[in-house]
């Protein structure tokens, strides 16, 4: 340790300081400016948002096209909204459940979420263990690329059907709704739930200086490295599974925590909220806002959460050509999404003829020869 | 016994239909590498065009066997549309052809939500697939056998269009060595298009098929486009036989864990099958052992 | 640790029922820089393969008393096995200090890989002065001349700190001077180490060969120094077979439009 590189902390500083501006953005002029209505919107762009940090982490750093967060972020989501139920049904059963049945027992799976302790436990070993198991047995047999995303879409959709599937365990299609209470404070107060939003928002804040603090580690250099070239990593003495494992790990993690906040927030979870279609629109704001930049993942999928949220009640038909042409077109022209733009705009001006050509990661060619 | 004969022939027929919609997505995606995710599309706009014929051959005798060959070329066509405005520019990012993909399959499920009724529309089945057919002391309905007949010949045409015709040659040249196959005067572009354009065109008939044995409706595509990925990634890429044999396995799998379960318990157990399987075996049921670049 | 050899014993790799190398053996010393040479598809980057673990070979690959041969690439690498491609493959998108730091990073601690870097490692710059880059340190590796990136994979290999180099053709395209500085610097690094250097470049070859073993269709066909190899009427006859040019004497006496003749054949 001889020499000080001065380089990187004039833009990790650049980077903290958005990192605080945004910060301040969410939990003090927010509150303060939107009603309570438009506060609760942008506490479920929040959650979509915490999951879209981690799919950046996966997917933008990592190369791993993580096409089923939807099941992590089910793993959080009916943890929680398991948890709300039982502390809602009191000592009884829930009542969907006696609608079914009205003798039979809660389900043994439901009784440990009675306790909040085990509850939040779950809400962040249950990703961990199931990302890392999955992680573990798939980037071991060398299983990446579109095989790797396939089947993660394949995960969120099974899941997906299984939840429907179990009307009387899991809620069915009609999901987990109607929660009074959010571990002891009432969920209809005003008050209280400025501060349910007030945590997704702070969650956010965490989970943006996590990623900051991975991209700038050497670790993040490793992902970098492991995505551009994964062999060449293998002939260095790593392990690239255990890698690119931590990173789908921590954005299982990180989907699973936005779960448990849309929960409290929307009020309601069903599979529609984690199968295929919502996986897929976790990764529509990402690749809009920039895959492997800090705030573009962010960013991206509070605009598609709030074209999701409005223009998909409002105008649906409209809202559908347009997620569509969203995906078309900036995959196509601007494959590094719109955080991308001042870079590109800026290389325009100085060189006019020359055109920044979309990254091609290596392991994506290696894809297609295999 | 009788249960388990009456899964295996229920089964194969199931598998049929899957084959059918995984043999167009192994000649894109194993030929070309090409990831295409609106492949779901091209089969629900096969059974549109099955409904569309019916509308003006009223006749469903007939309809039906007209509709194939139509449902081919317009499913080809919409694939040749993709492939000339779309996939041409992303050879090189498979990863983001999958995701274009996409956005293009939701636009066409929009689309053909707003063309037709919400709920779908009715394919009427010809009168020749009403009976049964007595095989190994089981009934077995004739519309599962047509879809286990329908399927044999797709695939015998397409491994005789591939071994036997110049184009078929010209095709594997490109997909061995796409430079050297340009330099002894292949267009490769030209075979881009073509590959591309039967890929999608076997889907439309795999959309006939499906129209007689499901509904057609906007979402019928969606159903279909993972469980064919993942016969395709289990038969390993590229490998017919291999595709062939998954989809029978997924297919007797799906039918015998219905039977044991139910319906959707049985997408999920065979869906955890195949990734296992996939585990154990990364590279499908056929490979073959090369040098790997490093 | 200038003990250990690697000693490689009847070495077969098959693909698919084609033999690529078909029992080979050989050993390579620290102190000498160990030339493998062949015809093309002789088997010498496939021997390589085989004991970096890319892949599949019997036999044995020994480095001291550790048997090579059915390791993890990674875990071989950690045994103080490294190599280099026949293209370059450094991370174009980092810079030449990010590309040693991450060759350097091999036995750090998962939880040291979290936090960022904040200096250069003393093993980095003794590797940057070895290999001449020390003034490319900021420099993103994807526009370094083609010589230099060679050198840059040197480089990495030096900071993780290996006791084996297996070097894939290290001077194909370089210029008259970056051959000599190359060969050079293989010549320093070797005497600590074992270098093993596949190469086509006969000149480049004779000039700094210590030992040299030729490989034909997957057989080794001679063994020894540049002077007796070249005495060799097998390796006369093999050369004389494929160049159809020039006789093994004539080599020796015309290197340059030889060598060429072999590369233009080989290629």
């Amino acid at each position: 340790m001889t020499k000080l590189k001065p380089l990187p902390s004039l833009r990790g500083i650049a980077a903290l300081s958005g990192i605080a501006m945004f910060a301040v953005l969410l939990l003090a002029v927010a509150p303060a400016v939107l009603s309570d209505h438009w506060l609760n919107n942008l506490g479920k762009y929040c959650c979509w948002a915490i999951a879209a940090v981690g799919i950046g982490l996966a997917w933008g750093r990592g190369g791993m096209l993580v096409m089923g967060q939807g099941v992590f972020f089910a793993l959080g989501a009916y943890a929680m909204a398991m948890h709300l139920t039982l502390e809602t049904a009191g000592d009884r059963v829930p009542g969907f459940m006696v609608l079914y049945d009205p003798l039979a027992p809660l389900p043994a799976f439901w009784e440990p979420f009675r306790s909040a302790g085990f509850t939040l436990a779950a809400i962040v070993v249950l990703p961990v263990v199931a990302a890392g198991i999955l992680g573990y047995a798939l980037f071991k047999r060398r299983v990446k690329g579109a095989y790797f995303a396939i089947l993660t879409q394949a995960l969120a959709v099974a899941l997906a059907t299984l939840i429907s599937s179990t009307i009387r365990e899991t809620g069915g299609d009609t999901g987990l709704s109607d929660f009074k209470f959010f571990f002891g404070f009432v969920l209809n107060d005003p008050a209280n739930k400025v501060m349910v939003y007030l945590i997704a928002a702070a969650l956010l804040i965490v989970c943006l200086l996590a990623v900051w603090q991975f991209y700038r580690s050497r670790f993040g250099e490793l992902l970098v490295a492991t995505r551009d070239a994964e062999e060449r990593v293998r002939f260095l003495g790593y392990d690239p599974a255990n890698i690119k494992l931590v990173a789908f790990v921590v954005s299982a993690l990180m989907a699973s925590i936005g779960g448990a906040m849309f929960v409290p927030i929307v009020g309601i979870i069903t599979p529609a909220e984690i199968g295929a279609a919502a996986s897929i629109l976790m990764i529509a704001g990402v690749a809009f806002g920039g895959r492997a930049s800090l705030f573009g993942p962010a960013l991206g999928a509070m605009a598609v959460g709030w074209g999701q949220s409005s223009l998909g009640s409002t105008w649906p038909d409209g809202w559908t050509y347009i997620l569509g042409l969203l995906f078309v077109v900036v995959i196509l022209f601007l494959p590094s999404g719109l955080s991308s733009l001042p870079a590109r705009f800026a290389a325009i001006r100085r060189r006019p003829a020359e055109q920044p050509t979309p990254p091609i990661t290596a392991a994506e060619l290696e894809e297609v020869r295999a | 016994m009788d249960a388990l004969i009456s899964q295996l022939l229920n089964g194969s027929a199931q598998g049929a239909l899957l084959l059918l919609a995984a043999l167009g997505l192994s000649l894109t995606f194993g030929q070309m590498g090409v990831i295409n995710m609106a492949h779901g599309e091209f089969l629900m706009l096969g059974a549109f065009t099955a409904y569309l014929v019916q509308q003006v051959i009223a006749a469903s005798d007939l309809s039906i066997p007209v509709a194939l060959p139509v449902a081919f070329v317009v499913a080809g066509l919409f694939g040749l549309l993709l492939e000339v405005t779309i996939i041409r520019w992303m050879y090189r990012r498979p990863l983001d052809t999958l995701l274009v993909t996409v956005g293009v399959s939701l636009i066409l499920q929009q689309a053909a939500l707003q063309i037709f009724p919400s709920q779908g529309v009715p394919v009427e089945k010809p009168s020749w697939l009403d009976g049964q057919l007595n095989v190994l002391g089981y009934e077995w309905p004739l519309r599962q056998l047509f879809t286990i007949v329908l399927a044999s010949v797709c695939v015998a045409a397409l491994s005789a269009w591939l071994k036997y015709t110049s184009f078929g040659r010209r095709i594997r040249a490109t997909v061995h060595n796409r430079d050297l196959a340009e330099t002894t005067g292949i267009s490769t572009r030209t075979i881009d298009r073509l590959t591309f354009f039967v890929g999608s065109g076997l889907a439309g008939v795999a959309g006939v098929a499906a129209s007689l044995i499901g509904g057609t409706n906007s979402q019928m595509g969606a159903q279909y486009i993972i469980p064919a990925f993942l016969v395709v990634a289990a038969g390993g890429i590229g490998q017919l036989k291999g595709t062939i044999i998954a989809a029978w396995a997924v297919g007797v799998a799906l039918s015998c864990f219905a039977y044991w379960t139910t319906g959707s318990l049985a997408q999920v157990l065979a869906f955890i099958l195949v990734i296992v399987f996939l585990q154990v075996r990364p590279q499908g049921l056929f490979t073959v052992r090369t040098r790997s670049l490093a | 640790m200038t003990g250990a050899s690697l000693v490689v014993t009847d070495l077969h790799v098959e693909f698919s029922g084609f033999v690529a190398v078909g029992g080979v053996s050989f050993d390579a010393h620290p102190g000498e820089v160990r030339f493998l040479i062949g015809p093309n598809g002789a088997g010498k980057t496939t021997c390589i393969d085989a004991i970096t673990g890319l892949t599949r070979g019997t036999g044995s690959a020994r480095l001291g008393e550790t048997e090579l041969l059915g390791k993890q690439v990674h875990k071989i690498v950690r045994l103080g096995v490294g190599r280099t491609f026949q293209t370059a493959s450094v991370f174009d998108e980092l810079t030449v200090l990010q590309n040693l730091d991450i060759a350097a990073g091999l036995h750090r601690s998962s939880v040291s890989l979290l936090r960022a870097r904040r200096g250069v490692d003393p093993s980095i710059e003794q590797a940057l002065e070895e290999t001449g880059l020390a003034g490319e340190l900021a420099t993103p590796a994807g526009i370094l001349s083609h010589g230099q990136k060679q050198w840059l994979e040197i480089a990495m290999l030096l900071v993780q700190d290996a006791k084996v180099l297996l070097l894939d053709e290290p001077v194909a395209g370089m210029s008259h001077d970056e051959r000599t500085a190359t060969g050079d610097l293989l010549q320093r690094i070797a005497v600590k180490r074992i270098v093993l250097v596949v190469e086509h470049d006969m000149d480049f070859m004779r000039r700094f060969a210590t030992r040299v073993t030729v490989l034909h269709q997957g057989k080794v066909l001679s063994q020894g120094t540049v002077a007796e190899v070249q005495a060799d009427p097998k390796v006369q006859e093999v050369y004389l077979g494929t160049a159809g040019a020039a006789t093994a004497a004539a080599m020796a006496v015309v290197p340059e439009a030889v060598a060429e003749t072999l590369k233009l054949t080989e290629d």
